[in-house]
Order: structure tokens, then C-alpha cells, then sequence
């Protein structure tokens, strides 16, 4: 355990290990390019509740669940639960997984809110504060319509770089020493604002924030974009990833093949640019969570990836900062992922 | 270096110009164009239709016709079928009847589960109330210009 350069924690070899993660999905995920990496599939995004915070906490609590079955943990055995949404309060996080009575941290930066939790998280188990620890997060098409956009059946053309926020839910048990994966270090972000001001640009927004953290991470643990099998980011869309590899190149930290090969984008993965109204790709709190914990984990459990580095990417906009005219302040946390044997 | 200085935000800005891809305008246009007089033209067939068969006077029966176009919209938005059609077919379907009534009934639908005080009656008006706020407000201007230049 140590600290690296300016903002990267080192959690050491085996420290931190994720013993199991679940997805639950929406319906448009489920249908997307991913759909059999997910744990549950459902086909209403109303999770049979009355309502879409309801429907979105429902699913919160699926995940929080199933995390536990597959980690045969029972709930009372977690030390400490961190997680986030993008509601108000972080209402999903906080309403959804009341019934597990267990000391809860409730953490926000928008979309990157899952490295937050993963983050904090392996602070806590890594220092012996907690030995088993809950992460998860949350986000819903419709919640995130009716707090950040238009209500959902208002008709309104979106721009091509628009974004759909994904439907879903994901949690990853972490507990000392034990496990899967293993998370290795984490770099903290720094805000990133470039001016863009267009809640129609969230790609463009970010794209600054995830190369910072990176070439950060990278300056701090003495490792280049080689060291990793695959570097993601979280919902920079197809637009922002591509903005974020000019950037890259521009800036020297890779080449354009490597770029290419090795950088790619969570929201640009999970569905695919054929699927209705999708535009530039997904975002979204559970938009990194689910395809990391749903198809990157798998990937490295099938041995096609061994070091990964997740770069969610978050928008720290409101709507009303949106509409008093304010830029979008924008950060990104990494999280470094080993396989744990 | 994460406050950008007014020269890095404009580079980057020239970058993600070059990189964002534009909204198709000319496309958007022709649609916006053909989608908006087929619901005008719909209007006029329904107003004929009240003439010929409703017994209304051309002068009177613009008011149900309006009202048709509103349930159709409303009906429409309702299931789910008119938000995709505006994605479609632009300021199209933003035209008045028809794109006020959408406004009207997604708010409706969006804060039904508020309640019918605070939720529906609180929050119909959302979207479109700065359209009959504005309206109302340069419909007295021009009344009052015209007011004025009548009485000189």
C-alpha cells in the first residue's frame, strides 16, 4: 500500500481481490452486443414497479442480491456498502439497497462515480477498515430523462452526438486477499474543462478528463499504454473516443495504432450503432459498471485480457448549471484490474 | 493544466469540430418541410370533412379540427409512437397543434406518478408553458402596436 506520483494509490500485489460482480440489464442492453455477459436480462424497464425510480432501485437491489448469491456472502456480512446513482439524493443507491441495513457510503461524480466506489472501496479493505465490501451503481433511461433532459415521450430530434443513458445495474463484492480479480491501484482525477458547454456534447466534455487521468496514471506508476491489454473509458460514446484518441496521440502518450487497438469506450461497446436511437453510444452510471463487471471481467477470466485500466468518465453537470449557461466541468477516476491468481 | 487556458480551449474546440459529425441539415430540412405540410394538409381534410359532413361553416369548424389533431398528437404520444416520430421527422412535428399537444401530454404522463395535484397539474404546463407566456406577451404587443397605429 503506497502512494504513486501526484494521485495514484497502490494497493499492492493480492490486497484487493473482487470475489464476485452481477449486471442486471435493461431491455435495449439486453438486446445490444453484450447481452450474454449480463446476469439478468429483463424485458420491461419498469422492473415490475409502478414507477422508474422504483423500477431503477428494483434493479439496484437485483444486482445487490445476486452479487451476494454469487459471492456466497450473505448481506450481513458486509462490512460496508459504497455506491452511487445519478438521481437526486442518490436515491436508487440509498432507497434501493435500504433493506440491507448495513453502514452505506453514498459517493457521486456522475458517470464515474463506479471508480469512486471501487476506489474508496479498496482504500477500505486495503487498510483493514472493512474486509468485505459492496460496490455498485445505477442508471436509468427514464430517471435520467425526467432529472437532466425532457419528459420521455416528448418529441425532440437529438443530435447524433446525443447519448442514451443505459438501463441497468451492477455490484462487485471486494473482500482482502481473496478472489477473481484484483484491483491494483487507483488515480484519483483531477476536474478537466474545456469550455463545452452543450449537454448534447458529453463525449467532448469528458474526452479532456479521461486523458488527463491516464497520462496521470501512467506518469505515476511508471507504466506505458503497453502495459495494458485494453484501457476503457466510460461513456465518452463513439464521438468522445475518438476525440479522446487524437488527443492521446497528440499529446505523445501513444501512437494512432495503439490508440486504435488498445483504447476503447465502454458506451461505445454496449450497444450496437445499429439499435434504435443510441446515437453516439450509452452513458450513464451503470454504463462502465455493466460492461466491466459483465464483459471485461469475463474477458480476463477467459484470459483475452490480463492487465485492464477502467477510466469512467463523469459529467458534473446539473440542470441547472445547464441552464444558467455554466461549461461542464468533467472528471475521470482509473482503476487498475489484475487477474487474481 | 485541467483549467484550460482560452487558447487550449480553442484548439480543442477546433478538434472537436473537426471530429463531431454535424446534424444533417439538409436532410432534417427536406423532412421538416414534407412531414410539416402532410399535417397541415391532414388538418385541411379534416376541416373539409366537418364541413361537408359535420354541418360546421368554414369559419367555424377550424376549432374542432384543432381539436381532432390534439387527441390524435395526444393519443399518439401516449403510446408511445409520437417521440419517435419528432426524431424522425424534426420541426416537423413540432407543428403547432399537433407539437403543443406532445408537450402537453409527456409532461402529463412524466409526473403521473406525482400525483394528480403536484404531479399532472403541477408540471403539464412545463415544457410548454413558456410558448403560451410568450405567446400571450407578443400577442399584446402587436395588439398594442396595432391599437396605436389604427388611432393615429
Amino acid at each position: 500500500m503506497a502512494r504513486l506520483g501526484c494521485s495514484t494509490w497502490a494497493f499492492g500485489e493480492r490486497q484487493v481481490g473482487v470475489v464476485a460482480t452481477s449486471t442486471v440489464a435493461g431491455t435495449l442492453e439486453a438486446q445490444g452486443p453484450l447481452s450474454d455477459a449480463f446476469d439478468l436480462r429483463l424485458d420491461d424497464d419498469r422492473a415490475g414497479q409502478d414507477t422508474w425510480e422504483r423500477a431503477e432501485q428494483a434493479m439496484f437491489r437485483r444486482a445487490a442480491e445476486i452479487a451476494c448469491e454469487k459471492a456466497a456472502t450473505h448481506p450481513s456480512d458486509l462490512d460496508l456498502v459504497i455506491g452511487a446513482d445519478l438521481n437526486a439524493q442518490l436515491t436508487s443507491f440509498y432507497m434501493g439497497l435500504r433493506p440491507l441495513a448495513r453502514p452505506m457510503l453514498g459517493v457521486y461524480s456522475a458517470c464515474a462515480s463506479i471508480c469512486e466506489a471501487l476506489a474508496v472501496a479498496g482504500l477500505a479493505v486495503a487498510t483493514g477498515f472493512a474486509d468485505v465490501v459492496l460496490v455498485g451503481t445505477s442508471s436509468h433511461t427514464s430517471t435520467a430523462e425526467r432529472q437532466f433532459r425532457y419528459p420521455t415521450e416528448y418529441g425532440v430530434q437529438r443530435p447524433p452526438t446525443a447519448q442514451r443513458t443505459v438501463t441497468g445495474a451492477g455490484a462487485a463484492i471486494l473482500a482482502r486477499g481473496r478472489g477473481k480479480w484484483q484491483i491494483t491501484h487507483a488515480t484519483i482525477g483531477e476536474i478537466a474543462d474545456y469550455g463545452v458547454r452543450s449537454p448534447w456534447e458529453m463525449g467532448a466534455a469528458m474526452a479532456p478528463a479521461a486523458c488527463d487521468t491516464l497520462r496521470q496514471h501512467l506518469a505515476d506508476t511508471g507504466r506505458s499504454l503497453g502495459d495494458y491489454d485494453l484501457v476503457v473509458t466510460g461513456d465518452l460514446g463513439r464521438v468522445g473516443l475518438d476525440i479522446l484518441r487524437h488527443l492521446l496521440v497528440e499529446q505523445g502518450v501513444a501512437s494512432a495504432p495503439v490508440a486504435e487497438e488498445r483504447v476503447q469506450d465502454c458506451g461505445a461497446m454496449i450497444y450496437d450503432e445499429n439499435q434504435p436511437e443510441v446515437f453516439s453510444g450509452g452513458s450513464g452510471a451503470a454504463c462502465s459498471t455493466l460492461v466491466t463487471f459483465g464483459h471485461l471481467f469475463r474477458e480476463m477470466e477467459r484470459g483475452h485480457i490480463h492487465r485492464l485500466l477502467v477510466c469512467a468518465t463523469g459529467a458534473l453537470l446539473s440542470q441547472v448549471s445547464a441552464q444558467q449557461g455554466d461549461t461542464i466541468p468533467s472528471i475521470s477516476h482509473a482503476i487498475a484490474f489484475e487477474r487474481g491468481d | 493544466m485541467p483549467i484550460a487556458t482560452p487558447e487550449e480551449r480553442a484548439r480543442y474546440h477546433a478538434l472537436v469540430h473537426r471530429l463531431t459529425p454535424g446534424r444533417p441539415m439538409v436532410r432534417n430540412t427536406v423532412r421538416a418541410f414534407v412531414v410539416g405540410g402532410l399535417i397541415c394538409e391532414l388538418g385541411q381534410v379534416i376541416q373539409a370533412l366537418f364541413v361537408r359532413y359535420g354541418g360546421f361553416k368554414p369559419t367555424e369548424a377550424g376549432n374542432p379540427t384543432v381539436a381532432v389533431l390534439i387527441l390524435l398528437s395526444a393519443i399518439f404520444t401516449a403510446i408511445g409512437v409520437y417521440d419517435r416520430f419528432a426524431q424522425w421527422a424534426g420541426a416537423g412535428s413540432a407543428v403547432p397543434v399537433t407539437g403543443f399537444s406532445n408537450t402537453m401530454t409527456s409532461a402529463a404522463m412524466e409526473h403521473r406518478s406525482e400525483g394528480f395535484v403536484a404531479g399532472v397539474g403541477g408540471n403539464m404546463f412545463k415544457v410548454s408553458g413558456p410558448v403560451i407566456v410568450y405567446g400571450v406577451v407578443s400577442a399584446f404587443f402587436i395588439a398594442l402596436i396595432r391599437y396605436v397605429v389604427e388611432h393615429l
